[in-house]
C-alpha cells in the first residue's frame, strides 16, 4: 500500500489525453487527481501522438498538488509497454490500468513499471498504480486486486464496461451497481487504499449527480471519477463538512495536541477518552474543511 | 515625442493632424464649446425619396464625411447598399464615420478606398479582411479609432463633422419619426445613431417599414430627418442578435466568471444601489448569471445596469433585481424586445452614456464593469485592437469610458491556445493601467497595485489567488514561451485616441 492515508481523492477528473487544450488547461479546476487517458478516448491512430503529448505536459506544464494520472492501455494491446514506459520517464504519480481482472496483471504492471523506473533512474518505488474495476471477473475479486502490489493507491469502479458485462446498463437509481460499488469499497477498505466510484456522464442531470454522489458519499467512497470539470464543485458540496463536524474535529485535534503537550498517551475530550477512530475521523474532517476553504490556516471555522 | 503611457507617437504626423499626446485618465473641468448642424428647412412633406441613387445624387459629394451606425451588426443591408451607390456615382475622397464596422461591410469598404472613394476612416473598431487591409498599408491616411464615448464627445466637438448620415431604422414614419424596435429587423436601442441624427447636418432615413404617421415611440425625431428611403429590406433580423446569449458551458469560462463574481461580491461596491456594466461575451453572460444569484441571496438590488444590453441582464430587470437599464444597444432579440415592453429600459444615447466632455455621463457613475481583453501587461494597459500578429481586430467599443467605473475588472484567460494574454508589454494600449483595477483570470487575480484599498479587502476571499501581475505574466509566458517579437514598418496605419481625443497609441504597419 502506497502512502495514502494523507491524501484527499475526492475528484479524479478524467481528460483525453488527445486532447491538447484540455491537457493544457486540466489544473485550473481544483481537481484533487487528474487522469489523463490513453485508453478509450483515444482512437488508435493518435494513440503514439496521445502518448506524446501527455509525456510533454507532464514535463512542461503546472499542475499544482494535484496528483498526476494516466490510464494506460490494457495489457492485451501493443500500446501498454510503451505507454508505461513513457509515463514512468516522465514521472507520473500514478498508472491506472484498465480492466483489471486478476491480481497477476497489476503483478505484471508493478513489475513493468519497477523495470521502467530501473530504466530512466527514476526512485524505485515512486510511482504508484491504481487498478480500474470493469467486469464481474473484476469485481469478484476486487479484494486480491487491490492488495496486489505496494504501489497500489486505489481501485475505481468502471461501470460503463461492467454494466455491459452484467447484461444490464446504467439506471438512474444505479441499482444494478449496489453489488459491485459495495465489493469494491470493501476491497479498498480492507486493503487499506482508495476507493473511487464510477463517473456520472449526464451533465444536464444536476439533480441526479448529487444523489449518486450523496450516496457514495454515504458508503464511504474517496471520490468519484469525473468526465467534466463543472462536476468537482459539486463533489466537494457533497464531501464538505458541516460547520458541528468542524467544530468537534477542532476539539479532538486540541484535545490531541494537549495530551500530547502533557506527554499523555491517553487523549481525552470531555472527561471521555477519544479513541483511535475518532482521531482519524477528525483529521479528515479538518483536511476536507481546509479543502473546502471552510477554515482559515488556524483551522478556525470561517463564516459563511 | 510620448504619451503617457510610454508609446513613441510619430511627431510630423501629430503636429500635421494637430494632436496632443495622452497625459491622464482624469478628465477635469474643462468648458466645451459644441457646434450644432445645419438646418435645410422644411414642412415635412417632401422627404420620402424613391432611391438611395437620388438621395445619394442630391446629398453626397466629393470630400464628404457620411456616416453609418452598426446597430445590425453582422446583418445590415443597409451600409453596403448605400455604398455601392456611392461608389458608382464616381465620388471621391470621402471620410467614412460609422459607429463601428461589423464583418458584413469589410468587402464593400476595401472596394471604396481602392476606388479612392473613401480615403479615410474613423470608427470604433474593425474586424477581418478590414482589419488585415489597413494593417498592410491598404489606406493611405491613418485610421483614427475612438471609443463610442469619444466619438460623441468628437461629434459635440466638431473633430467628426458629418455632412451625411445615413442610419438604417426597423420603422420610420414620411417625416422620419423612427425607433428600433418596431418592424422586421428589430434591435431595439439606437443609441448610436442618435448621435449622427442630432448632429449630421443631412439626415437620411432608410427602413423597409414607413408606418403611418406619427410614429411613436420616436427615437428619432421628425426635426433631425431630411430624407426617409424606402428600401426592400433593412436588415437579417437572425444575424443582428449576437447569438451571446447561450449560457456558456465552457468550464474556463465558468471558472473565471465565478472568480469575477467572488470579486465583485467581496468589493466595498456591493452593495444595495449599485451599478454595473457586463457586457456581451460568454464569460460576461456568466458573472451576470452569478451576479443575480448573490444579490438574491444578499437581498441586495442594482439601481441601474448600463451599456450594451443582453436578454440576462433584462431579465434581472424583469425580476426587480436590477431597477433600471440604461441602453445604448442590445446585442440580443431579447434585450430588444424587453425595451420595447419593459418602461424602465431607457435608450440612451452615446454621449449620455459615455462622452466624457459631458455635464456628467452615465459611466462617470458606474460602479462595477466587466471589461475582457486581447491582451493586458503588467501595467495593466489593455488591448482590443490588434492581435498576436499585429494586426487589426477589434474595437474600442465603450472599453476606455466604462473603465473609468470604481471598480474596473478585465476577465481574461491567462493564455488563449498558445498566445499569452498576460504580457510584458501590449501591442497596442488602448485603456490606460490606471483605470483598470483588477485582472481575473482562471489562475488567479491581479490587482493594480495604485488600488491599496481592493489589494485590502480581497487579499485573502477563501479559493481566490491573488497574484501580482508580474507574476501572471510569467505563468503565461510559462506556459507558452516567448513570442518572436513582432515586426512592424515605421508607417502608422492607425491612431488610437483615448476618450479625451488626446493620441494614447498608433498602430504600425505589419510588416510580412
Amino acid at each position: 500500500m502506497a502512502e495514502n492515508e494523507e491524501r484527499l481523492r475526492r475528484t479524479m477528473m478524467f481528460v483525453p489525453g488527445n486532447n491538447p487544450a484540455m491537457v493544457k488547461d486540466a489544473g485550473i479546476y481544483g481537481a484533487d487527481s487528474i487522469m489523463f487517458d490513453l485508453e478509450d478516448s483515444v482512437s488508435l491512430p493518435e494513440k503514439d501522438a496521445a502518448r506524446l503529448l501527455v509525456y510533454e505536459a507532464l514535463q512542461t506544464q503546472d499542475y499544482g498538488t494535484a496528483e498526476m494520472v494516466v490510464r494506460v492501455n490494457g495489457q492485451d494491446t501493443p500500446f501498454y509497454d510503451n505507454d508505461v514506459k513513457a509515463m514512468v520517464k516522465a514521472g507520473i504519480d500514478v498508472i491506472r490500468l484498465p480492466k483489471a481482472e486478476s491480481p497477476e496483471m497489476v503483478e505484471k504492471l508493478d513489475a513493468d513499471i519497477a523495470a521502467a523506473e530501473k530504466e530512466f533512474g527514476r526512485e524505485a518505488g515512486s510511482t504508484h498504480l491504481m487498478a480500474a474495476i470493469e467486469s464481474a471477473k473484476g469485481v469478484l475479486r476486487a479484494a486480491d486486486i487491490a492488495a496486489a502490489s505496494d504501489r497500489m493507491i486505489g481501485i475505481a469502479l468502471s461501470a460503463e464496461d461492467y454494466t455491459t458485462d452484467m447484461k444490464t446498463h446504467r439506471y438512474p437509481d444505479g441499482r444494478e451497481l449496489e453489488f459491485a460499488r459495495n465489493m469494491v469499497l470493501h476491497a479498498a477498505r480492507a486493503a487499506g487504499v482508495a476507493a473511487f466510484d464510477t463517473v456520472f456522464t449526464n451533465m444536464d442531470d444536476t439533480e441526479g449527480f448529487y444523489r449518486e454522489t450523496e450516496y457514495i458519499h454515504q458508503l464511504g467512497f474517496d471520490g468519484k471519477s469525473l468526465v467534466n470539470p463543472r462536476q468537482i464543485p459539486m463533489v466537494n458540496k457533497v464531501y464538505e463538512p458541516t460547520e458541528a463536524e468542524i467544530k468537534n474535529a477542532r476539539n479532538v485535534i486540541n484535545a490531541i495536541q494537549e495530551a500530547k503537550l502533557k506527554g499523555s498517551g491517553v487523549i481525552s475530550m470531555n472527561g471521555q477518552m477519544v479513541d483511535r477512530p475518532v482521531v482519524l475521523r477528525a483529521q479528515r474532517v479538518m483536511k476536507l474543511a481546509k479543502a473546502s476553504n471552510l477554515v482559515d490556516e488556524e483551522g478556525n471555522y470561517l463564516e459563511k | 515625442m510620448k504619451s503617457k503611457v510610454n508609446r513613441e507617437l510619430p511627431d510630423e504626423l501629430m503636429q500635421k493632424l494637430d494632436y496632443k499626446p495622452f497625459e491622464t485618465t482624469e478628465i477635469g473641468h474643462p468648458e466645451i464649446q459644441r457646434v450644432a448642424p445645419k438646418v435645410h428647412v422644411s414642412t415635412g412633406d417632401d422627404k420620402i425619396v424613391d432611391s438611395i441613387k437620388q438621395v445619394v445624387a442630391d446629398t453626397v459629394k466629393d470630400g464628404m464625411t457620411i456616416s453609418f451606425h452598426h446597430h445590425f451588426r453582422n446583418g445590415d443591408f443597409v451600409f453596403n447598399q448605400v455604398m455601392r451607390v456611392i461608389i458608382d456615382a464616381g465620388i471621391k475622397n470621402l471620410t467614412l464615420a460609422p459607429s463601428s464596422l461589423t464583418g458584413v461591410m469589410n468587402d464593400m469598404v476595401i472596394e471604396a478606398i481602392k476606388a479612392g472613394t473613401i480615403t479615410n476612416i474613423t470608427s470604433s473598431g474593425m474586424r477581418g479582411s478590414l482589419g488585415d487591409f489597413v494593417s498592410h498599408g491598404g489606406l493611405e491616411n491613418p485610421v483614427i479609432f475612438r471609443s463610442h464615448g469619444n466619438r460623441a464627445r468628437a461629434i459635440e466637438h466638431g473633430d467628426i463633422k458629418i455632412d451625411v448620415a445615413f442610419l438604417g431604422v426597423p420603422s420610420a414614419d414620411r417625416l422620419g419619426n423612427a425607433n428600433g424596435m418596431e418592424g422586421n429587423a428589430v434591435f431595439g436601442s439606437l443609441g448610436y445613431a442618435l448621435m449622427d441624427a442630432q448632429y449630421a447636418d443631412q439626415v437620411v432615413l432608410l427602413t423597409d417599414n414607413i408606418v403611418d404617421y406619427p410614429n411613436t415611440p420616436a427615437s428619432i425625431k421628425q426635426t433631425q430627418v431630411d430624407y426617409v428611403v424606402k428600401v426592400d429590406k433593412v436588415g437579417d433580423p437572425d444575424k443582428i442578435g449576437s447569438g451571446a446569449t447561450r449560457f456558456t458551458k465552457d468550464p474556463k469560462e465558468l471558472k473565471i466568471a465565478s472568480m469575477v463574481n467572488d470579486v465583485i461580491t467581496h468589493s466595498p461596491y456591493f452593495k444595495d444601489g449599485f451599478s454595473f456594466q457586463t457586457g456581451s461575451g460568454g464569460a460576461a453572460l456568466a458573472v451576470t448569471r452569478y451576479l443575480r444569484q448573490a444579490m438574491i441571496d444578499n437581498q441586495i438590488t442594482a439601481s441601474f445596469a448600463l451599456g450594451g444590453i443582453t436578454k440576462p441582464t433584462t431579465d434581472l430587470l424583469n425580476e426587480g433585481l436590477v431597477k433600471k437599464v440604461m441602453d445604448v444597444q442590445d446585442f440580443d432579440k431579447g434585450a430588444a424586445d424587453s425595451m420595447h415592453t419593459n418602461g424602465n429600459q431607457q435608450e440612451i444615447d452615446a454621449s449620455w452614456y459615455a462622452d466624457p466632455d459631458n455635464k456628467g455621463a452615465m459611466v462617470d457613475q458606474l460602479d462595477v464593469v466587466i471589461l475582457s481583453a486581447l491582451e493586458i501587461d503588467t501595467k495593466f494597459n489593455v488591448n482590443v485592437m490588434t492581435g498576436s500578429d499585429g494586426v487589426i481586430r477589434g474595437a474600442i467599443g465603450g472599453h476606455q469610458d466604462a473603465a473609468t467605473g470604481k471598480l474596473t475588472i478585465i476577465s481574461a484567460p491567462l493564455v488563449r491556445g498558445r498566445i499569452a494574454t498576460v504580457v510584458p508589454d501590449v501591442t497596442t494600449v488602448v485603456t490606460p493601467g490606471d483605470s483598470v483595477d483588477v485582472l481575473v483570470t482562471e489562475f488567479g487575480i491581479a490587482i493594480n497595485p495604485k488600488r491599496t484599498d481592493l489589494i485590502a479587502v480581497l487579499s485573502n476571499i477563501p479559493g481566490l489567488p491573488v497574484y501580482k501581475i508580474e507574476d501572471l505574466q510569467k505563468m503565461a509566458e510559462k506556459r507558452v514561451g516567448t513570442p518572436k517579437p513582432l515586426a512592424f514598418t515605421d508607417r502608422t496605419v492607425a491612431l488610437i485616441e483615448y476618450r479625451d481625443g488626446t493620441i494614447i497609441d498608433t498602430v504600425k504597419e505589419v510588416k510580412d
